[in-house]
């Protein structure tokens, strides 16, 4: 047995591979119904790491069975608040579908780039704007000449 | 007894890593769904062995059961709902889903 791979180093390593997994599957998904999945995961992650925050390995579990002279046990208050967590973390999860399916019976999509280019559509033609072309073009004047749009299609961006 | 807690904590541990690498990874969105409750049950069971029995039956019934339900319910409104048959290699994984849109 290696001496060093403790329980809690292993629950530990466990959550923060969650966590981590999660928000790069939230930063790095395109389409939206996987970054609910990945908003899920972390989610597991983070109740994984309140509960080992008080967690002892030689302690029982926390109900109290006798009278008199009790046992150590394991912190009660963070697996309360644990408790609490997992069902507001099932409200999120309910939430954020709902929201998706009105997007979905909406713009008929859910890769997130489109979503963004038909809400600014709508709501520039809904203000009266003129809608910007592309939220990285400069705002002053430009150093360098500007991209032709053929370039710009050979790229993979609109133009 | 100390020694059986750390393989079973490794195993699980193990488990609940690469079914959330694979919830990333996988193209069928059903597969994604059971992948993310197979994460849940994972995490009741290491509830159970850090003496939450409590967390570890609410996580069970809301996390896995509830939440499942709720995410496939949500797959097939949104249309994604599809089962293929014949299952191939490059079928399995959407690796690249920047050529195509993501199924």
């Amino acid at each position: 047995m290696i001496p060093d791979l403790t329980l809690e180093l292993i629950l530990y390593s466990t959550a923060l591979g969650l966590v981590s997994i999660g928000l790069a599957g939230l930063v790095l998904s395109r389409h939206s119904f996987r970054r609910v999945l990945a908003l899920v995961i972390a989610e597991a992650g983070a109740n994984l790491m309140l509960v080992l925050a008080g967690y002892r390995w030689d302690a029982v579990a926390p109900i109290v069975t006798t009278l008199g002279k009790q046992p150590q046990m394991v912190d009660p208050v963070p697996q309360a608040m644990v408790l609490t967590a997992i069902v507001i973390g099932v409200g999120i999860q309910a939430l954020a579908v709902s929201i998706l399916i009105r997007i979905h019976q909406r713009y008929h999509t859910l890769d997130r780039n489109e979503m963004a280019e038909l809400m600014d559509a709508e709501i520039a033609a809904t203000a009266g704007t003129a809608r910007d072309v592309s939220q990285e073009s400069p705002l002053g004047e430009r150093p360098i000449p500007p991209i032709t749009g053929s370039a710009v299609q050979a790229r993979g961006g609109r133009s | 007894m100390g020694e059986l807690e750390i393989w079973i904590a490794l195993l699980l541990g193990l488990m609940m890593l690469s079914a959330a690498i694979l919830v990333l990874l996988v193209k069928n969105h059903i597969a994604a769904v059971a992948a993310a409750s197979v994460v849940s049950l994972g995490l009741a069971l290491l509830f159970v062995l850090m003496r939450a029995p409590d967390v570890a039956m609410t996580e069970a019934a809301v996390g896995a059961g509830l939440s499942s339900l709720i995410l496939a319910l949500a797959v097939k409104r949104l249309g994604l709902w599809r089962i293929e048959g014949k299952i191939t290699r490059s079928s399995l994984l959407a690796t690249n889903t920047r050529r195509e849109k993501d199924a």
